[in-house]
């Protein structure tokens, strides 16, 4: 039984998108850490991409009408901070779908990487053309998790999903 | 609840005050930026940054809430609250400037809270471990940043140089009391809650050394008469004027919803 309505709670959440990437719901994006079930009452784990994320408080609202629609009328969202969101959660499938949109997909995370400040540098392709002959433009783009590429061969601006 | 405690939780509490004011402030000073940047990437870059150091703020706010247990908020202790009782450094608080100033004054923040965050993960209380984890990647790339700016106006032209060598000798007196010692960070180092700023403070100097060698920008000698206050309340007049603005419609408005 209890299964049951946890699949029914993770289906209804993969239909939430991400407010500023519509292409990928809160699930993808490895944001939902857990659901938890009890007397009647849902408990919806959340963790924020970044500190800062305008986007936090519209999500949670999103769980909550969207849960409320499905008949659960007692839902309650906690955000937890650990382990940090790290876009490593993010599937294959999930990185062919934000390149499909446009956005370069991240790479492989290293977090010993810290101190290596200057020399970060990392190999992104475009999206549009595959091309290597690209230029990072702003670490900072269109939102916190973006940063700003522009690619020499086919002559396009393009985001780079920052790899977290 | 036995009164030893009570008087750790007290000082923790003090602990996100620091920390949260000098991202607030920070955060705030950059935001003041929006819209008047000298290039469109760096407008954006700069709000992205204020807003990574406003959600640093509001964790660390919502966590000394938790532990006062008075039932306040974050937004209560960002609008509600005097310059009196802001615990902020006094180096957040300093005016934006030109791009330098600016520039210079995030370097010196980005490299302290990078040496430190990478120490506080180690804390004994969970939260702030984990708040110090998150906001470390964050702290990464507004490092990376503020770096490359430092080494690209310092070794820029005549008049990027000077202005850089101008703002080290603005700002250069506010870097000391990020690393300061008091009865508060010592108890705190004690009980492991956050780490000797001591070696920190050795660790930052030798990372700031090498990008002013990059940048062709002297290292300030040890004798600089070094600023202090603001840990304890004690800031310089900008403050109010920073409170002022940010503060205005809540006070004004205290039911205000957006
Ligand atoms: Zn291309």
């Amino acid at each position: 039984m209890n299964s049951n309505i946890k699949q029914i709670v993770i289906d209804t959440l993969s239909q939430i998108s991400d407010p500023e990437i519509p292409v990928v719901n809160i699930i993808e994006m490895g944001m939902i850490r857990d659901v938890l079930l009890e007397d009647g009452s849902i408990q919806v784990i959340l963790t924020p991409t970044y500190s800062g994320c305008p986007a936090m408080r519209q999500i949670e609202d999103d769980i909550v009408l969207a849960l409320e629609k499905k008949g659960f009328n007692d839902v309650a969202v906690k955000t937890v901070l650990s382990p940090a969101w790290t876009t490593d959660w993010l599937s294959e499938e999930t990185k062919v779908k934000l390149k499909n949109y446009g956005i370069a997909p991240p790479l492989k995370s290293n977090p010993d990487d810290i101190f290596n400040i200057i020399s970060m540098n990392q190999q992104i392709n475009c999206p549009f053309c595959n091309s290597e002959k690209t230029e990072l433009k702003s670490f900072f783009g269109s939102t916190a998790c973006k940063s700003l590429y522009y690619c020499n061969n086919c002559r396009q601006p393009f985001e780079h999903f920052k790899c977290h | 609840m036995s009164d030893i405690i009570r008087n750790e939780q007290d000082d923790v509490f003090e602990l996100c005050l620091r920390l949260g004011d000098d991202c607030l402030i920070l955060g705030q000073r950059l935001s003041e930026w929006c819209g008047h940047a000298p290039i469109l990437e760096e407008d954006i870059a700069m709000t992205n940054i204020a807003l990574d150091l406003l959600g640093q703020a509001i964790s660390l706010y919502k966590y000394a809430c938790e532990l006062e247990g008075k039932g306040r908020t974050e937004d209560d202790l960002a609008y509600f609250r005097s310059s009196l009782e802001f615990r902020n450094s006094k180096l957040v608080e300093q005016p934006n400037g030109d791009f330098a100033v600016t520039m210079l004054r995030q370097f010196i923040f980005d490299s302290y809270s990078l040496f430190l965050y990478d120490e506080l993960k180690n804390s004994t209380d969970e939260t702030i471990s984990a708040i110090a984890v998150k906001s470390l990647k964050e702290i990464k790339y507004h490092l990376r940043h503020s770096s490359e700016w430092v080494i690209r106006l310092g070794d820029g032209n005549e008049e990027s140089h000077n202005r850089m060598n101008k703002a080290i000798q603005q700002l250069w007196r506010f870097s000391g009391e990020l690393f300061e010692i008091d009865d508060l960070s010592q108890r705190l180092f004690e009980k492991k809650y956050m780490p000797d700023l001591m070696p920190i403070h050795q660790k930052w100097k030798v990372y700031v050394k090498d990008i002013f060698n990059k940048a062709t920008l002297k290292f300030p000698s040890d004798d600089v008469f070094m600023q202090t206050g603001g840990r304890k309340g004690n800031h310089t007049e900008h403050l109010d004027y920073i409170l002022a603005v940010m503060q205005i419609l809540p006070r004004s408005f205290p039911q205000a919803k957006w």
